[in-house]
């Protein structure tokens, strides 16, 4: 089966593997450094995808969006975050899960899902395609996952960010790309969004004195 | 066009001068005028939208028809009377010492950048530029919901910007996957993301793809439509922020979420349309759902409340969740009306809003059990607050009143059942606004409470054009809404 596919669409479906890796390598680690590392490898990974399929598909259009990708997702948000943790002074805490088992193990049932959802897609498109949209779709829900597993803020932008990273994995796998004014929107929302969580770090440190995010917890609905 | 280009220019402009020249003497000033003529703009656009027809073409970035043209006027106008009362309210926080120069270039230049989204989202024939431009909405008003940095407001902001992140970033999955079906039968890619593109092939797309792609889009813009139980970012959002933003982002932002996804619904009410894979009604289904389950909740807590500004934002959920249901429902009586609940609450609740404002700043506090005697301190504020949750609730002879009625004589069409529902829950929410309101506008006056400047006049227009509304709907803007259900279901009313 795998042998058939062109090389290239091989080479595709490894990498593709190799972001899925990264998003379950983001889920299991709990400091704070080798977690930006982390995302800068997965940022890098889906940057090489964007290359691959511009030089296969013939649109130059994709190699513009893989030069952003190196710039912004590869090299800028891991050093705004990197520098960030430093001037905190948080780059030796520890921002893990509390139940790291349980949450791999959702992580795993996540991908199995997806593989469902994307099953009726599957039967009306190539191979390649059903991997790597199932896969982007796991990558996305995996960023999720992490949000919504860790108390730290740092974290949850590190999971929010790999969730935007699924998000161009599946535009540039499934249709190689978006139209270049949205692949520039997009990547100007995603700067911003950015700085602006770099600005929020402070504002937190500020009010609360710390970067553990489930101490905010003062708005809720339940009776005080 | 070059209205168009002046709707689109006037705001993106003016926030970069604001941004860029400070808090000076005037910034307020020149808020207002920009917004004025922004609104300016958008009525010579409506002007020639009504003389001329749809403006766009058919394969060009802007397009602006029927369903968009009065949103388009309506987010303008809104802008512009917010602005005005902004202008009053702020120097007052000013004056109290609670925000800096610095705070207030901030503000102003978020509050043009927040209008220009609206308008890109609104004017945009491309679906990735709506979603760029609503993700923007975010960014641009993240920064506000934590303008007054108190430990509430930075969780408030810090709630938004994951949860309305994480929502719009399904969305874009959902658009991707929309993508993905039209690039499969539109042969010039380039054009794939195109509404009137995608409209015209829309019975070709791939209904499986389709459906997938919807649900992802329903949950992402309906995150920010405030739909439950994605919702949990909205009351925090609007009872921390500045009042302005509350008004703007109750009367303009969940439109537009709403704006987007009928849009969609269209799309892929045409592809499922005669298919056997899936329910040709799944995406009403699923509206329907999210609406009702939202009205009915919303409706609830809104008992339980003791910020005036929370009170009504889940206010603001409650009509959401009827006007996703209207549109759900479909058909021409249900989308008529929803398109008219559209106009009227957000002039209404925009309106709220702004007397809200005032009132806690009467009060110096948001605690609804610290607001008493409004009416004996400041009758205009006090009637304002009063008669403006009349006509939220409901009330005859207001517009709310008419599209209510609306869309309760569609339901008893084709689901009556589903009547007894939405009756309980219009009068569950009527008794939750009002065992509140009641005492806050009521009652004597505490000692030592005053009066405070007050530009109430906003409020005076925007009740003045609802009941305007509830009388009779002028010519022109039902010719819209009918040619908008037109084209949302296929059908007319008129």
């Amino acid at each position: 089966m795998l042998e058939q596919l062109p090389l290239y669409q091989q080479a595709i479906l490894t990498l593709a593997a190799l972001v899925m890796f990264t998003s379950f390598a983001l889920l299991a680690q709990s400091r704070v450094v080798p977690m930006i590392h982390v995302f800068a490898w997965q940022g890098l990974l889906v940057a090489i995808t964007t290359g691959l399929v511009a030089f296969d598909s013939g649109k130059h259009d994709l190699y513009i969006s893989a030069l952003l990708a190196v710039l912004l997702k590869a090299l800028f948000v891991p050093w705004l975050l990197h520098r960030l943790v430093t001037r905190l002074g948080i780059d030796r805490d520890e921002h893990g899960a509390e139940h790291p088992a349980t949450v791999l193990l959702i992580g795993a049932l996540l991908v199995i899902f997806c593989y469902y959802v994307a099953e009726p897609i599957s039967e009306l498109s190539a191979s390649v395609t059903r991997n790597t949209i199932a896969i982007s779709m796991a990558v996305v829900l995996l960023g999720m996952l992490m949000l919504v597993s860790r108390g730290k803020a740092v974290a949850q932008v590190v999971g929010f960010m790999s969730l935007e990273n699924g998000l161009f994995f599946a535009a540039v796998a499934a249709t190689h790309g978006m139209p270049m004014v949205v692949e520039l929107g997009i990547a100007f929302d995603v700067l911003v969004a950015a700085v602006i969580f770099g600005v929020f770090f402070f504002h937190i440190r500020d009010s609360i004195e710390s970067l553990d995010v489930d101490q905010l917890n003062r708005l809720s609905e339940s009776d005080e | 066009m070059s209205a168009l280009y002046l709707t689109l220019l006037i705001p993106l402009f003016a926030g970069m001068l604001l941004a860029l020249l400070g808090d000076r003497r005037g910034a307020a000033v020149f808020n207002v005028s920009a917004s004025a003529g922004g609104f300016a703009a958008s009525v010579w656009l409506a002007r020639t939208v009504l003389q001329q027809g749809p403006l766009g073409g058919e394969a060009g970035q802007f397009h602006i028809d029927s369903f968009n043209v009065y949103l388009i006027a309506l987010t303008a106008l809104v802008g512009a009377t917010t602005s005005f009362f902004s202008a009053a309210y702020m120097a007052q926080e000013q004056a109290n010492g609670r925000l800096g120069p610095g705070r207030m270039r901030l503000y102003h230049a978020s509050y043009q950048g927040f209008l220009f989204t609206m308008q890109l989202a609104l004017t945009t024939n491309n679906l990735g530029v709506l979603w760029v431009a609503l993700e923007g909405a975010t960014l641009a008003t993240v920064l506000l919901v934590s303008l007054y940095r108190t430990p509430e407001s930075v969780e408030a902001a810090w709630k938004y910007f994951i949860v309305c992140g994480v929502g719009i970033a399904l969305a874009l999955f959902g658009t991707v996957l929309l993508y993905f079906a039209a690039a499969q039968v539109i042969p010039d890619v380039e054009n794939a993301l195109l509404w009137t593109v995608l409209a015209e092939h829309a019975s070709a797309l791939q209904p499986v793809v389709m459906a997938i792609a919807f649900v992802f889009l329903l949950v992402g813009y309906g995150t920010k439509v405030g739909l439950v139980p994605m919702h949990t970012w909205l009351p925090d959002a609007h009872s921390e922020g500045p009042t302005p933003m509350s008004a703007v982002l109750s009367g303009l932002l969940l439109n537009v979420a709403l704006y987007a996804l009928v849009r969609v619904k269209i799309l892929t009410d045409s592809a499922l349309a005669g298919g056997t894979v899936h329910d040709p009604h799944l995406a009403g289904y699923l509206m329907m759902g999210f609406g009702v389950v939202s009205f009915t909740v919303a409706g609830l807590f809104l008992h339980r409340q003791r910020d005036i500004k929370r009170l009504f934002s889940y206010s603001s959920i409650e009509h959401m969740g009827l006007m996703t249901f209207a549109f759900g429902l479909g058909g021409p009586l249900a989308t008529f009306g929803g398109l008219l609940h559209m106009t009227v609450h957000s002039l209404t609740k925009s309106a709220i809003f702004v007397a809200v404002g005032h009132a806690s700043h009467i009060a110096r506090t948001q605690a609804i059990d610290g607001i008493r005697g409004l009416i004996q301190t400041q009758p205009a504020v006090g009637w304002g607050l009063l008669i403006g949750t009349v006509a939220i609730a409901g009330f005859p002879p207001f517009g709310v009143f008419t599209s209510e009625f609306l869309l309760l004589s569609a339901t008893m069409q084709s689901y009556p059942w589903l009547t007894v529902p939405l009756l309980a829950g219009l009068g569950v929410a009527f008794a939750g606004l009002f065992r509140h309101l009641h005492p806050m506008v009521y009652g004597d006056r505490p000692e030592g409470q005053q009066a405070v400047q007050a530009s109430m006049w906003p409020v005076v227009l925007h009740l003045v054009l609802v009941l305007w509304l509830g009388l009779s709907i002028p010519t022109f803007l039902a010719e819209w809404f009918d040619q908008a259900a037109v084209l949302i279901t296929g059908r007319g009313l008129l």
